[in-house]
């Protein structure tokens, strides 16, 4: 899996393409924690757009991050989600604590 | 009744393998784009348990066996390794012995949900079957 990372301001943007599984988990999550660690950035939004599959690793990736930005302050957007992986992003709990929109345009203004 | 066996090590690499494998071989049962994602994600979660909680190591074997009669696929996940010692509570919706790890404990709810059938067999120190099956198609024979 490839991540693209964009910083807007404050928010950092996070475009996956491929597959989010266990396997690939990591590299999302390490990522993510190296560039909250140099503190310019608080708010979260991650564009599924590109993402082919999902299981419940890309769950817990997820909410791990969730709770890191949270822990700073920060808001947590998902965009671009097609319809399967919403459907397991539905199942773990998320869709109730993330919101989840279609395009990363809409999500910047969150 | 057709049928095909995979043994792969342990290794996070494999996990795309083997739903790759295995949504291949379930393309004889002509799926709908949805059932397969649905076939790969459970594949998913039951090669991804064997990986993280049955083995330390990582060139221990996952054996995948998967069957196909009629319409029905039956996947078969199985490992030698620690066993599950409360199935019952291992298969709980948000249940994980690893959080430290950020698993979601979902594997077995996502399992439960994307096939028809699901048992698990396990014994402590020696390993445990996944065994799932799931119904493709519409009876009157259409495909869509």
């Amino acid at each position: 899996m490839q991540v693209q990372l964009i910083r807007r301001k404050e928010k950092l943007i996070v475009r996956l393409k491929g597959e989010l599984d266990h396997h690939s988990a990591q590299i999302f999550r390490d990522a993510v924690e190296n560039e909250l660690e140099k503190g310019t950035v608080r708010d979260l939004i991650v564009n599924m757009e590109n993402v082919t599959f999902m299981d419940s690793s890309g769950i817990g990736v997820i909410l791990g991050r969730y709770k890191q930005v949270k822990a700073k302050g920060g808001k947590t957007v998902i965009c671009g989600a097609a319809a399967h992986i919403q459907k397991i992003l539905q199942m773990g709990g998320i869709s109730k604590i993330i919101p989840l929109v279609r395009k990363e345009s809409s999500a910047l203004e969150v | 009744m057709d049928y095909m066996r995979l043994e792969i090590p342990a290794r996070s690499e494999n996990e795309s393998f083997a739903r790759v494998v295995v949504a291949a071989f379930a393309a004889r049962l002509n799926p709908t784009l949805e059932e397969l994602n649905e076939l790969k994600t459970a594949v998913s979660e039951a090669v991804t348990n064997c990986i993280l909680h049955a083995y330390d190591d990582a060139d221990s074997i996952i054996s995948i066996k998967v069957t196909a009669e009629d319409k029905t696929l039956v996947v078969e996940v199985a490992d030698q390794g620690k066993g599950i010692e409360d199935i019952a509570k291992a298969m709980e919706p948000l249940y994980t012995d690893k959080p430290e790890l950020e698993r979601s404990g979902m594997g077995f709810t996502i399992m439960e949900n994307f096939m028809d059938r699901l048992t698990v067999k396990s014994q402590k120190g020696k390993g445990t079957v996944v065994t799932m099956s799931k119904n493709f198609g519409k009876t009157d024979g259409s495909n869509h």
